[in-house]
């Protein structure tokens, strides 16, 4: 009796949308969806059900897989960005899908009238549904393991041990990128280093920084001159050829002084505090 | 002028700007640009990516490898829907900043650039071209 024509989903997704769309905005703004602006339920509905109806058109196979229904997943992906966003649970926002099950069950079975057909209907309809109601609690899972990755990445990407080098001088060698939010803590934490140790040179080794740009060059000189009022001068080192290039055509004035090499620095920052190394005396027998 | 490649990358957070700067890197090493060459294209990349995001709402950047019959080169078109420049000059100008940065974005990656151009309209967005050529 299953013809193979159309669809019974696909008549009433077609024919009967807004119909179907009113009911099913109706149940989500019934359940739990308290904290969203229903303009917003509204306009997140009509996508899935436009791209919904699309992809069932296309004969798109039951099972959510394929480039038929790479649009249907893109507005799935879109909701499973905002709600996350605002907060809502993985099951929360897989909710937005299954809810509509109960308005389309009850056209479904107001459309087919034989039981036989109904029941396989509704069968195909929920594997369906399940599907792409998990894939958005995949998509979930995504975003978070994206952020716990990007977190270690950034503990990797910004280093900053601070070293004494010698009495009042500290070394702050800065490995990674330095535009992340991060970076205002980080340098933080170096000036409270800096009053912690009384340290009256500070070198700031950028060897290991990749890029210049503004921003990176803002965080410098916020620290730069913060260090300043404590009391503390700074030596830039480690600033490599490229890179002095490139601070120059920004047009950069960094104010401060710099050297090509820790060890120069070092040997600056000696002069500065009136202390030398040399060789002592004959060694103690 | 050919375009032989042209992938397009989402710039909308500061996740983004960190990978516009590798694919930008990358493709500069493959292109065989010089070290300096390398540096000036990626950290003029790294502020118009930065500005899309932050001025622009976000946008999307593609990177196109291109040749003029002599030379390969790579540009990289910036582009967004956000709120727009109304006076390009101004915001061209060095120390201009509408934010608290230091306002030498613009002008900076257009020190570092070969190729430049920006086309702005309020309310529709900004579209930023970087070129260099090998
Ligand atoms: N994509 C954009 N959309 C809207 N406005 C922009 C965009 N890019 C730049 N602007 C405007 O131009 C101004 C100058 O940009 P510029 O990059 O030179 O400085 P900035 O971003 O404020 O500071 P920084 O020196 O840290 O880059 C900005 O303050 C902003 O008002
Ligand atoms: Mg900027």
């Amino acid at each position: 009796m299953a013809d193979a024509g159309r669809s019974p989903l696909l008549e009433i997704v077609e024919g009967n949308r807004s119909q179907l769309l009113e009911s099913w905005v109706a149940h989500q703004l019934g359940s739990g969806s308290g904290q969203m602006r229903e303009s917003e339920i509204r306009e997140q509905s009509s996508r899935f059900l436009e791209e919904f109806r699309s992809a069932l058109r296309s004969g798109a196979g039951g099972d959510a897989e394929g480039p038929s229904w790479q649009r249907v997943k893109e507005v799935l992906a879109e909701v499973s960005r905002t709600r996350t966003a605002e907060g809502f649970t993985p099951s929360q926002t897989a909710m937005f899908v299954f809810s509509i099950k109960e308005p389309l069950f009850r056209m479904l079975r107001a459309a087919v009238p034989d039981g036989a057909q109904l029941a396989e209907e509704i069968w195909k309809t929920t594997v369906l549904l399940d599907r792409l109601g998990l894939y958005t609690t995949e998509l979930y899972q995504k975003t978070r393991e994206e952020v716990i990755r990007r977190q270690q990445l950034e503990l990797l990407e910004l280093s900053t041990p601070v070293v004494e080098l010698w009495d009042g001088i500290l070394a702050l060698p800065i490995i990674g990128t330095l535009d992340s939010e991060r970076t205002q803590t980080v340098m933080e934490n170096l000036l409270q280093r800096i009053v912690d140790a009384g340290a009256e040179i500070a070198i700031i080794d950028i060897t290991g920084v990749p890029t210049v740009d503004t921003l990176v060059a803002q965080h410098l000189i916020k620290t730069i001159s913060a260090a300043r009022l404590m009391g503390a001068d700074c030596i830039i080192s480690g600033i490599r050829p490229q890179i002095a290039q490139t601070i120059v055509h920004l047009g950069l004035q960094l104010d401060v002084v710099s050297k090509a090499t820790m060890a120069d620095a070092f040997a600056l920052a000696l002069k500065r505090t009136g202390q030398r190394i040399g060789r002592s005396g004959p060694a103690q027998a | 002028m050919r375009v032989e490649k042209d992938e397009l990358v989402p710039c909308r957070t500061a996740d983004d700007i960190v990978r516009v700067r590798k694919e930008v890197r990358a493709r500069t090493v493959a292109l065989g640009f010089t070290l300096v060459d390398q540096t000036k294209l990626v950290t003029a990349a790294s502020e118009i990516a930065r500005n899309t995001v932050e001025h622009g709402g976000g946008g999307i950047v593609r990177l196109q490898v291109v040749n003029d019959g002599v030379r390969n080169g790579l540009r990289l078109v910036f582009e967004d829907r956000g709120p727009g420049i109304r006076d390009i000059a101004l915001a061209m100008s060095d120390r201009y900043s509408t934010g608290t940065g230091l306002g030498l974005g613009l002008s900076g990656a257009k020190r570092l650039s070969q190729d430049f151009s920006i086309d702005s309209k309020p309310g529709e967005g900004t579209t930023v071209v970087l070129g260099r050529w090998k």
